[in-house]
């Protein structure tokens, strides 16, 4: 989605409170720099580590991802406000993204997204008020052999029924994926290197990628 | 169609088909190194444009000669995978990168090096959550494997080879607004020319290709252009995957030669196995949404890249089925597919941006029961009025909107008639007043 707004209300800008991004995030974003021509390219990158780092973006992190990338905080939230992706006022712990497009509907799709509202009490962009859930819908998720489906965070749960969503949103681990994760995009991890991308404990340097000299 | 031998699909279902071992020991990466190792850039060009490979990702034009377009002097080229995969119902780019992951890298790779680029940017949806941490490990495997990288396996080719995640905009599937992403600003596409392999991502010539179109390279490489040509017809030649979905049998994403006509995808064994519980077929929109649909009459139409002009569609689109049975209410697609375009429109354009949203308020109407009989000519004027073919928008996203909006009201008119005339009176409005 693009030009339409949706509700991005947040609270007032303070200027002086603390800054949220740590050194390690900001090491992180400078690491894909070398990948581009320009430092205004690693705004997505920086983006979505900053959304993982701190379940959204802030003005204030904005402000400061802008201070990083070189460029105005306003031509931070201009892209920023294009993206669905990305929240400027905090989310729920889990994102469900339920399908709204054709072949889901089709299929019980909108069955589905009903019985997620009912059952969170919440509408689209809503969190729920324990801070466990937000709930949106997106445009088709490119798992049409699967319909209806929806993702929570990133696991993509396929073929599901208005009558299954109850179990599902109880699952402690409807969230979590069954596969070596690469965690290029995520916070940067304590243990880790800023910058490194690999899930498997390896550093760039191993495995020979990501950053370029 | 029962003897076809897959070949982009032919690792799918193999036991540990994302690994580099798996995927070498099963023939993989011999293309690559045959092209950076003996062939030269104008060789690999010649060979892909000899084979007439035409871009999977929606518009059809041929690789070779789309890279034949970079300015010959050039310092730099850059490359971008476009894995951003949005248009419904479209899923086959997904499987290419869930399941054979260095299919599609070394793809890259052979494009990259006919191209002279040296960096590739996949440029993925970030719904794409599992196959983003597929690609990326594979990535790192082909970087430890020295096939990526500087000197890739000792033949002074060097590319690097970069994931960029998106951020939910089906308009950054349209190539400059993909490269517009890249560069960390809206997703707004580009008034063309110049085109990208002029003036690109940072200005420098640019080639965007499709993941299924770079999937072909490998093959094309391996066995040569006239085996491509025997599969197909000569202006569709080469293997295709074909999506097939909704209320079927066996959804899912086959591959077959562009010999295959819409039926035989719905209805044949070896693809999606009929209806399911044996309902008629209402409607098919048979190349993504965006190309337009054909009635339960029209199944005889080829998935080619010319048979579906004559049955007023678009093209061939991204050849991704969602079949619509006869039980469903042709104006909730309607609307369905109304809003997709609606809020999809990146806004740049007034046409786009107005029209689109017209129609889609117009599809509200009429499928809350509130539509006026003048709606139906209405929709089909405004969708003729905002698109990149008439000249007034900057990119096709419009055109994708016409295309199924005015094929829904001229194929099913009758009914949408026959659901106007029957709305219960001084319903109209009520929902008018909610909604206009
Ligand atoms: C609105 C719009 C959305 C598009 N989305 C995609 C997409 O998701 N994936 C894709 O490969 N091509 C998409 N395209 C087509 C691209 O602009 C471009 O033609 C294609 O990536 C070129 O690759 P190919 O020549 O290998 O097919 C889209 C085009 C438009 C107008
Ligand atoms: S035609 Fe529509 S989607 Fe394309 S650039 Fe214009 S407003 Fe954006
Ligand atoms: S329509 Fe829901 S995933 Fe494609």
């Amino acid at each position: 989605m693009a030009w339409q707004t949706i509700n991005r209300n947040e609270p007032v800008f303070d200027a002086d409170a603390p800054p949220v991004l740590s050194e390690a995030v900001r090491e992180k974003i400078r690491s894909f720099f070398p990948r581009y021509d320009t430092k205004r390219a690693a705004l997505l990158p920086a983006l979505h580590v900053v959304q993982d780092t701190l379940g959204h973006v802030s003005w204030k992190a904005m402000a400061e991802i802008a201070e990083v990338l070189d460029i105005h905080p306003s031509d931070v939230f201009d892209t920023m406000s294009f993206y669905t992706h990305f929240w400027n006022h905090p989310k729920g712990e889990k994102t469900i993204t339920a399908c709204r497009s054709i072949t889901c509907e089709l299929l019980g799709g909108r069955e589905v997204l009903d019985a997620i509202k009912k059952h969170l009490g919440i509408d689209e962009h809503e969190t729920t008020p324990d801070g466990k859930y937000s709930l949106v819908t997106e445009e088709c998720l490119a798992g049409c052999d699967h319909s209806p489906c929806m993702l929570i965070n990133e696991k993509l749960h396929k073929r599901v029924r208005a009558a299954d969503v109850p179990a599902l949103l109880a699952a402690a681990d409807n969230d979590k994926i069954d596969i070596p994760r690469s965690t290029l995009f995520d916070a940067p991890q304590e243990s880790q290197r800023a910058g490194s991308g690999s899930a498997d404990g390896k550093t760039d340097d191993q495995v020979g990628t990501n950053v370029a000299e | 169609m029962a003897d076809y031998e897959p070949v982009l699909l032919r690792n799918v279902g193999v036991d540990g088909s994302r690994t580099l071992d798996v995927y070498r020991a099963r023939g993989g990466y011999k293309a690559a190194e045959k092209v950076v190792k003996d062939m030269t850039a104008d060789d690999v060009i010649d060979e892909v444009k000899r084979a007439g490979l035409r871009g999977r990702g929606g518009a059809g034009f041929p690789a070779g000669v789309k890279w034949g377009f970079l300015p010959k002097g050039r310092k730099r080229t850059l490359l971008c995978v476009n894995a951003d995969e949005s248009e419904p119902p479209t899923f086959c780019n997904r499987v290419l990168m869930e399941h054979d992951p260095h299919q599609v890298i070394e793809g890259i790779i052979i494009a990259g090096y006919a191209t002279r680029a040296q960096i590739a940017y996949v440029y993925m949806r970030v719904e794409f959550h599992e196959q983003f941490h597929i690609m990326q490990n594979a990535i790192d495997e082909a970087y430890a494997a020295g096939l990526l990288g500087k000197n890739i396996l000792g033949s002074g080719y060097d590319l690097e080879v970069y994931v960029h995640r998106g951020a939910g905009a089906y308009v950054c599937g349209e190539e400059t607004g993909l490269i517009e992403s890249i560069e960390g600003k809206r997703g707004y596409p580009r008034i063309k020319p110049p085109f990208p392999a002029v003036e690109g991502l940072f200005r420098m010539p640019t080639v965007v290709n499709n993941v299924e179109t770079l999937a072909n390279l490998p093959h094309i490489i391996e066995r040569g252009a006239d085996w491509f040509l025997g599969i197909g017809t000569p202006s569709s030649a080469g293997p295709k995957l074909f999506c097939v979905c909704g209320p079927v049998n066996r959804p899912g994403c086959y591959e077959a030669p562009m010999t295959i006509t819409c039926e035989e995808l719905i209805m044949g064994d070896a693809f999606g196995r009929g209806m399911t519980d044996n309902l008629p077929v209402k409607a098919v929109f048979p190349g993504g949404t965006s190309m337009g649909v054909i009635t339960g009459d029209e199944l005889q139409m080829k998935m080619d890249f010319d048979d579906p002009r004559n049955f007023g569609m678009l093209g061939l689109g991204t050849a991704a089925a969602v079949v619509v049975n006869n039980k469903t209410d042709i104006r909730a697609v309607l609307r369905n597919v109304a809003r997709f375009y609606a809020l999809e429109s990146c806004g740049q354009c007034t046409q786009c941006r107005e029209g689109t949203n017209w129609m889609y308020r117009i599809a509200s109407r009429i499928e809350h029961g509130a539509g006026r009989i003048e709606d139906l000519d209405l929709i089909e004027e405004v969708a003729g009025r905002m698109g990149m073919m008439p000249g007034l928008s900057i990119c096709g996203l419009p055109d994708g909107a016409t295309f199924p909006i005015q094929g829904i009201v001229r194929k099913f008119r009758g009914e949408l008639e026959e659901h106007i005339a029957n709305q219960e009176p001084g319903k109209a409005e009520a929902v008018l007043s909610v909604l206009n």
